[in-house]
């Protein structure tokens, strides 16, 4: 086994042991890198001086005795979060030359366990879209066959982790960003319950619902890592004062008494037929694993999607707005006056699906429509999370398809910015009530990874984990590689 | 909703975005599309519903009203953004005529 693919559990154990060290663990991501992301193009920016530096530093704070399970394990972060003094650009043309001039709170957590920063990976312009064919820089390839998508918006972070680029990578989850990229690519990733880690520095999209999370390659990773990145932020006044449990502590207790509960909207018509199948195998093996499998209805789910494009473009018109060309990234300073400035530095600066959702929030917001949209869409938004939330007290969590399909051809829809909306049907439901929903590998579909969604209690990780992590241990579909990866 | 030339125009001055007529006839025909099928929305029956922003249940976290002290090099490096910078400000178009 290359010392890239292993995960931070079997690095960490290598690098305690004095079997390995960082330095050379980080020089083998970089020779992945190297070796094929002109193939994948997952990564933006690779910073390779700065990494083994780091990558040094964590080898000599090991020497000294400290332990700790991220302490000289690289990993990738998507593009959309800050890091300071290493180009930031979210993937859009009006950030091309940012170099962020901080670190988001994650990133700064990060370093101060010994992470080692690889580098920025690609994503959708502004995390908006599920396939990241919106970014400004080109789609990123899906490792398991090249002409697909690796799914988005953290789809860069997604794809470099199962091409063994990294050990780990974050990725930014709004409605399905993390989950969506982890299903098609078949690795694992949490979108954590909302404010459970801190958006500061995260550039921001829709701030009600954003939350950064793991894309990791086992369960217990994404445990350890959701412990190195949760709590309260005085930056972020949405994380509230919650001890951070320790996440790997439980993972392999029995499920024997354990309540799924199955929400029959999530496997309609819409699933394709052999999407269900994986579904009902996964279902069957939890049975025999001891788990009891519970029909339960969520009949509002066919509106997530609804209260969710007008929610997000909503957010982003107004997070948006400070893309001005006048403090930072691109700017038409030849407009002849303030108003043409903004107007030209905008148009010139954001790509279409950014423009699209900019428009949409902008006309959902204007003066005759906000009771129409924006308060009618809050209001359902009230009555899903009141629909998950109630269901939820009877069951310990709900197990759905993340996708409806595996990931589709790139440029398959890429004109028909509603179907694309409609790939976020299972994922946003999760989103719009700020639950905890993990995505992991549940089998294959035309040697495609398939991926199954476990949704939690508000701030309830630690169940999700443990039911997550006893079925990913009884069927180790991890054992797969893409061919390009072997 | 069906959105005209007009109205894409009107929007998209509000939201301060310079378009080519080609974008503004995509954009009237994509975005008439996709509110039609937000107009499912008016079908729930909302009556006696709150509107939802926070789902944590937090309310009106406040902060002392004070300056902090932020890293000086990290606010240089702020400042060094600006693509119009003049005598320690960033230098903007006048606003009146």
């Amino acid at each position: 086994m290359k010392l890239n693919q292993l995960t931070i559990k079997e690095a960490n154990k290598k690098l305690a042991k004095g079997e390995i060290t960082s330095v050379e663990l980080t020089k083998a991501c970089l020779r992945r890198i190297k070796e094929i992301d002109g193939k994948v193009k997952a990564m933006l920016t690779v910073c390779e001086e700065k990494a083994l530096k780091q990558a040094e530093a964590a080898d000599g704070r090991r020497k000294k005795g400290e332990k700790n399970e991220l302490l000289g394990i690289p990993y990738i972060a998507k593009d959309n979060i800050m890091t300071k003094g290493v180009r930031t650009t979210a993937a859009s043309r009006i950030l091309d030359n940012y170099i962020a001039p901080y670190d988001a709170t994650i990133i700064k957590k990060l370093k101060k366990a010994g992470a080692v920063l690889l580098g920025k990976a690609n994503l959708d312009e502004f995390a908006h879209g599920a396939s990241t064919e919106n970014s400004a820089y080109g789609p990123s390839h899906n490792p398991w066959d090249l002409d697909r998508v690796p799914g988005g918006s953290s789809g860069g972070s997604a794809a470099a982790v199962v091409s063994d680029m990294c050990v780990f990578a974050l990725g930014t989850d709004t409605g399905g960003s993390i989950r969506c990229p982890a299903s098609f690519c078949g690795v694992v990733g949490l979108k954590p319950t909302y404010g459970r880690s801190s958006r500061f520095g995260l550039i921001a999209m829709t701030s009600s619902t954003d939350v950064p999370g793991p894309i990791t390659k086992t369960v217990e990773d994404t445990a350890i890592v959701l412990k190195a990145i949760a709590g309260q932020d005085k930056n972020d006044t949405t994380t509230p004062l919650k001890t951070v449990p320790d996440y790997s502590a439980d993972l392999k207790k029995a499920l024997k008494g354990t309540k799924i509960g199955l929400p029959k909207e999530y496997l309609n018509k819409g699933t394709k037929e052999n999407i269900k199948k994986i579904i009902k195998e996964a279902i069957k093996k939890y049975q025999e694993l001891g788990a009891e499998i519970v029909d339960v209805s969520l009949p509002h789910t066919k509106y997530g999607v609804a209260v969710y494009y007008i929610i997000t473009p909503s957010e982003i018109s107004s997070n948006l707005a400070r893309f001005d060309g006048i403090r930072y990234g691109h700017s038409a300073v030849n407009g002849k006056d303030l108003i043409t400035a903004y107007k030209k530095t905008r148009g010139e600066g954001f790509g279409p699906e950014a423009k699209r959702r900019i428009m949409l929030g902008t006309y959902a917001l204007s003066a005759g429509y906000f009771d129409a949209y924006y308060l009618q869409a809050q209001k359902v938004r009230t009555i899903i999370k009141e629909e998950m939330d109630a269901v939820l007290n009877k069951v310990d969590c709900l197990l759905t398809p993340t996708s409806p399909h595996i990931a589709f051809k790139i440029g398959e829809q890429v004109d028909d910015p509603l179907a694309m909306y409609l790939e976020d049907i299972f994922v946003t439901g999760a989103s719009l009530a700020g639950l905890p929903a993990i995505s992991i590998p549940a089998g294959f579909v035309d040697n495609m990874p398939v991926g199954l969604q476990l949704i939690g209690p508000r701030f309830g990780e630690q169940t999700i984990f443990n039911i997550a992590n006893v079925y990913e241990n009884a069927t180790n579909w991890r054992a797969n590689k893409p061919n390009l990866c072997k | 909703m069906k959105l005209n030339k007009k109205d894409i125009q009107h929007i998209a001055n509000l939201a301060r975005l310079e378009l080519t007529e080609k974008e503004l006839a995509k954009y009237g025909s994509q975005i008439s599309n996709i509110l039609k099928y937000i107009d499912q929305l008016q079908e729930v029956d909302t009556a006696n519903v709150e509107p939802t922003a926070q789902v944590t249940g937090l309310t009106n976290v406040f902060q002392e009203d004070k300056v902090c002290v932020w890293d000086k090099d990290e606010v240089k490096a702020a400042l060094k953004q600006a693509p119009e910078f003049e005598g320690g400000q960033v230098k903007v178009k006048r606003v009146l005529d």
